[in-house]
């Protein structure tokens, strides 16, 4: 197999072979991040670390939904961690979407998974092309401290480079999906 | 059938994938996501972008406790959680909010049904069920209104939409939408205030019909 990163090589491991080290450190990967996240938001530190163990217990738990082909660990990480923080802190689960199902059974497809990592990388050199001004509104908004009015009327949201970014990513995302929808 | 051609706009994505949006506002996502490889696409960039902001974030100091604790927990069995798919015109996000159990419809007059699957200072989300050809009493709106086609179709002064089709619609639209001919139209509305009817008696009627 192609290099793919030591987080995704980390978590194909909790996914296929239920590895407690290499789940231990992706503890200690994220762990600290979620907490930063969490308490952003005026989430007590106590309260943010039973959500962290929340989140870290779901991704033990759903790893069978994870698929490099489509997602990065980050970004997988970061979805279970917004619906968690909602459904501890609401105390109601968050409506999502129907699954849609995917092969794990499949030896992983390598050039597809490179893709999504390189994407990533892009989106992350985007982000660093920003004002910090700039990147403070993005962390706000993707961190749910978006206000009412941002909401309404997306004015405020300086999206443009990073717009063009996920763009791009997104053909491939279409595609991917439509593989799956074929199955 | 026609693909779909109203989507959800991308603040909204975007408060959704942050977990900042409303629930009756999240269920039309979630709705329209399941049937939207658009949206779908969509959502997972902006995943993406929250897994690269996650990646840049500073670290807070995590007690050892919570780790040794959570090692400890891996092996307990996970409780089951009840997953709910399509039924029938229902996405499964609907049929979650539903229980799986079919609406329970209240009557609105002149054919119209809802029946509303949650209500309270958010706002409401509720489903509603118009006869083919029937109009919906005119009316305007004093917060933001999310309208999701889930079967038949309707048509305003903005345009026509079809299933997986969502109208946004806000302070400055003042329309009567209208079922078109065929299948009786059901739709998904959610709103973050009370809707106005133009109209005196409707309005009268507002508070009685929880609407």
């Amino acid at each position: 197999m192609a290099q793919v990163s030591e987080q995704t090589a980390l978590m194909l491991a909790v996914r296929d072979r239920r590895d407690k080290a290499a789940f231990s450190r992706l503890f200690d990967h994220f762990a600290p991040r979620l907490k930063a996240v969490i308490m952003r938001s005026g989430t007590g530190s106590g309260q943010a670390e039973e959500i962290v163990q929340e989140v870290m217990l779901t991704v033990w738990r759903k790893a069978d939904q994870f698929d490099p082909e489509r997602a990065q660990v980050s970004a997988w990480v970061y979805q279970i961690a917004r619906n968690r923080q909602i459904d501890v802190l609401r105390k109601e689960s968050r409506p999502v979407p129907e699954a849609l199902k995917h092969e794990t059974e499949n030896e992983p497809d390598a050039t597809r998974m490179l893709a999504v990592e390189q994407e990533a990388g892009h989106l992350r050199q985007a982000l660093e092309a920003l004002s910090p001004d700039q990147r403070v509104v993005i962390e706000k908004a993707y961190f749910g401290e978006m206000t009412h009015q941002d909401i309404h009327d997306d004015t405020g949201l300086p999206l443009g480079t990073i717009k063009s970014r996920i763009r791009l990513g997104l053909e491939r995302l279409r595609h991917e999906l439509k593989g799956l929808r074929a199955e | 059938m026609k693909g779909i051609e109203h989507h959800i706009p991308e603040r909204l994505l975007i408060a959704y994938a942050a977990g900042t949006l409303p629930k009756g506002f999240s269920l039309v996502v979630a709705a329209h996501v399941s049937m939207c490889d658009t949206c779908r696409a969509a959502l997972e960039a902006h995943y993406a972008m929250g897994g690269a902001l996650l990646e840049k974030e500073g670290k807070a100091a995590v007690s050892d406790e919570i780790k040794t604790d959570l090692m400890a927990r891996l092996d307990e069995p996970a409780p089951e959680e009840p997953v709910f798919g399509r039924d029938g015109p229902y996405p499964g996000p609907v049929m979650a909010a539903m229980k799986g159990r079919a609406p329970r419809w209240r009557s609105l007059g002149a054919g119209v049904k809802q029946s509303i699957l949650s209500a309270d200072e958010t706002g409401s989300v509720r489903l509603l069920s118009i006869p083919a050809g029937q109009a919906v009493p005119d009316h305007g709106h004093s917060g933001l209104e999310l309208t999701m086609v889930l079967q038949g179709a309707f048509a305003d002064e903005t345009g026509t939409f079809g299933v997986g089709d969502v109208e946004v619609a806000d302070e400055e639209l003042e329309h009567t939408p209208t079922a078109a001919p065929g299948d009786t139209c059901i739709c998904l509305a959610a709103t973050d205030a009370p809707l106005r009817f133009s109209g005196f008696l409707p309005r009268v009627l507002q508070p009685f019909f929880g609407i």
